[in-house]
């Protein structure tokens, strides 16, 4: 990962008709980053990607991708762009092959019938070439749709809500094709997902978004550690005496024992591993500390204040 | 990329069921109509020569492929606009109800190039429709029926054409008929641009060529001055081929008003598409 941005958004807006979907987007996704894209529904995720993919013109604002305007560079940025809008449409009546050519023939790269053999075991299709997509599972589709988006070898990868409907074993194989995405191909890729903890597994930077407006954008583990969490504590025994030990000590709020051998406190994310040497210098055998406090509580919080 | 998206565009067409639907139904029709010519053909061409043959006399094969080709086109003409507009109404619509329209522009092809390479597809389809009715009508008439003189009844009566004079006609007819169902197909991309639903554009395309046909068929002289420039008014301008001698003034009018309508249909597409937001 570097510092190169890949795309820059500045001031997006779009309206339709007396509406406003989106109102002041801003963020920067760097190269090698997989960028996070939060917001509840009605926020303007869609409406954002559906500007960068140039599938709607935004009313003002600027948007950059690979230092080009968008808007005047169109088709030389999407040669380099691979892409899934809300959720992978195939034309049914045709085979996976007959699909993946139809859209290799556009894609602005010569794209070789071995290329999109390899890209459909790349993402566990082999052997499904033959048959028509109208037969396909949800989760089969959504891979199908991830191997269009990278038959051409994009530089970037858009991806919005890309396991949505997936059942949890599908979520996690898109998951690790993202991660393998990042870690053989070295893309960037930018997902939006509701599937929180998604993100919180699979992003090293993100932006939340709510009302068509940018909340908060960076670093993932930045944003995440710069937060107060829910810290539960599980001992071996001396609940009271570790609850005493503790009030006071760490700056963040009030210790609860929850059990003789449970104690939760409110503290700063980055804290813990300092909490967890006092605890064990001052002779206390700590079995575990959860904090309860999730990429989704600092969704919840961000989009609610 | 534009004969890419057309090559895209003709495997669509020819694996969609629907694109079939018309040729099936035409082969049905003419087979229908053939059918019902071998076995009942001189009692309905007794009908028409009945009110000459005081002063007339038929002799020969009157009941011939020539004439055969001439009651399939005008008894198709009218109902072939629907079977073009099925296949072309759904083009761009069709693939925004799909969600493929989305898939489709996020690749570094231009909108314009989307629709002009249905608007090709869409011309060879209708073409291909035309040819396969001029096959059907034409030559499998002529080897069902055999060949002979043409006899038309006109407005201006009837007129009787020389075996040897007949093909040539049949050609040109031919041609203006498909200019006329271009215009059906570039009318009914033309909707599909403003559409996110494939029925829509195929109802409007017709609900336009019923009104039209209506105001050019009202005797009303308020619409006097609007009929001449309504493409209903030029869809059966095939048939000045077999006048004699042929009005070549009229026809070169009608292909004229055919082309403009065209170029305005197509026009309407590109500017509508270009600026659509695809929210689908």
């Amino acid at each position: 990962m570097n510092n190169e941005p890949i795309i820059e958004i500045r001031g997006l807006q779009k309206n339709f008709g007396s509406f406003t979907a989106v109102k002041d987007v801003s963020f920067t996704v760097n190269k090698g980053d997989v960028f996070g894209f939060l917001g509840p529904n009605g926020a303007g995720k869609s409406t954002t990607m559906r500007c960068m993919l140039s599938l709607i013109k935004p009313n003002a604002g600027q948007i950059h991708i690979f230092g080009k305007n968008l808007f005047e560079e169109r088709n030389a940025i999407l040669a380099k762009v691979g892409s899934i809008v809300e959720k992978p449409d195939f034309y049914k009546y045709l085979s996976a092959l007959k699909n993946l050519e139809i859209f290799a023939r556009i894609s602005g790269a010569a794209v070789s019938q071995k290329t999109i053999y390899e890209t459909l075991e790349f993402v566990g299709l082999s052997g499904r070439e033959k048959d028509k997509v109208g037969g396909f599972s949800h989760g089969m589709r959504q891979r199908l749709g991830i191997a269009q988006t990278l038959l051409h070898q994009p530089e970037l990868i858009i991806l919005d809500e890309p396991t949505t409907g997936l059942d949890p074993q599908g979520i996690i194989e898109v998951r690790d094709l993202i991660l393998r995405l990042k870690h053989e191909q070295n893309k960037t890729v930018i997902l939006s997902s509701h599937q929180l903890a998604e993100i919180e597994h699979v992003a090293n930077r993100m932006v939340i978004i709510n009302k068509g407006q940018t909340i908060i954008e960076g670093s993932v583990s930045e944003l995440m550690n710069a937060q107060e969490t829910i810290l539960s504590i599980e001992l071996l025994d001396k609940g009271q005496q570790a609850l005493e030990f503790l009030q006071g000590r760490f700056s963040a709020g009030k210790a609860v024992l929850i059990s003789p051998k449970k104690l939760e406190l409110t503290i700063e994310r980055n804290l813990v591993p300092t909490l967890n040497a006092a605890l064990v210098n001052a002779g206390f055998e700590v079995v575990a500390l959860e904090p309860k406090r999730t990429l989704e509580d600092f969704f919840i919080q961000m989009t609610q204040s | 990329m534009l004969w890419k998206n057309t090559y895209n565009e003709f495997i669509k067409i020819l694996a969609k069921p629907r694109s079939y639907i018309g040729l099936a139904a035409l082969t049905l029709l003419i087979c229908i109509i053939l059918f019902a010519m071998k076995a009942d053909g001189r009692m309905y061409i007794s009908f028409v020569t009945a009110s000459f043959e005081q002063t007339l006399s038929f002799n020969g094969n009157i009941l011939n492929g020539n004439l055969i080709a001439f009651i399939v086109l005008q008894m198709l003409i009218v109902h072939i606009p629907l079977l073009v507009a099925l296949v072309t109404g759904d083009l761009l619509s069709g693939e925004a109800a799909m969600g493929t329209l989305r898939m489709l522009l996020t690749k570094p092809i231009s909108r314009s190039q989307v629709v002009l390479s249905k608007l090709i597809a869409a011309a060879v389809y209708t073409f291909i429709l035309v040819i396969w009715m001029g096959f059907l009508a034409l030559m499998v008439g002529r080897w069902v029926f055999g060949s002979g003189d043409l006899i038309v009844l006109n407005s201006d009566g009837l007129v009787i054409l020389n075996d040897a004079d007949v093909l040539w006609r049949y050609g040109l007819a031919f041609l203006v008929a498909y200019l006329a169902l271009l215009t059906i197909a570039t009318l009914s991309v033309a909707f599909s641009a403003f559409a996110d639903n494939s029925i829509g554009p195929i109802v409007s395309t017709m609900a336009v060529i019923i009104l039209f046909t209506i105001i050019g068929s009202l005797d009303v002289s308020v619409f006097d001055s609007v009929k001449p420039w309504l493409f209903t008014t030029h869809m059966a301008s095939w048939r000045s081929f077999f006048n004699d001698p042929v009005p070549w003034s009229a026809i070169w009018e009608s292909i004229w008003i055919l082309l403009a309508h065209n170029i305005l249909f197509v026009a309407i597409a590109l500017f509508k598409f270009q600026r659509k937001d695809i929210t689908s």
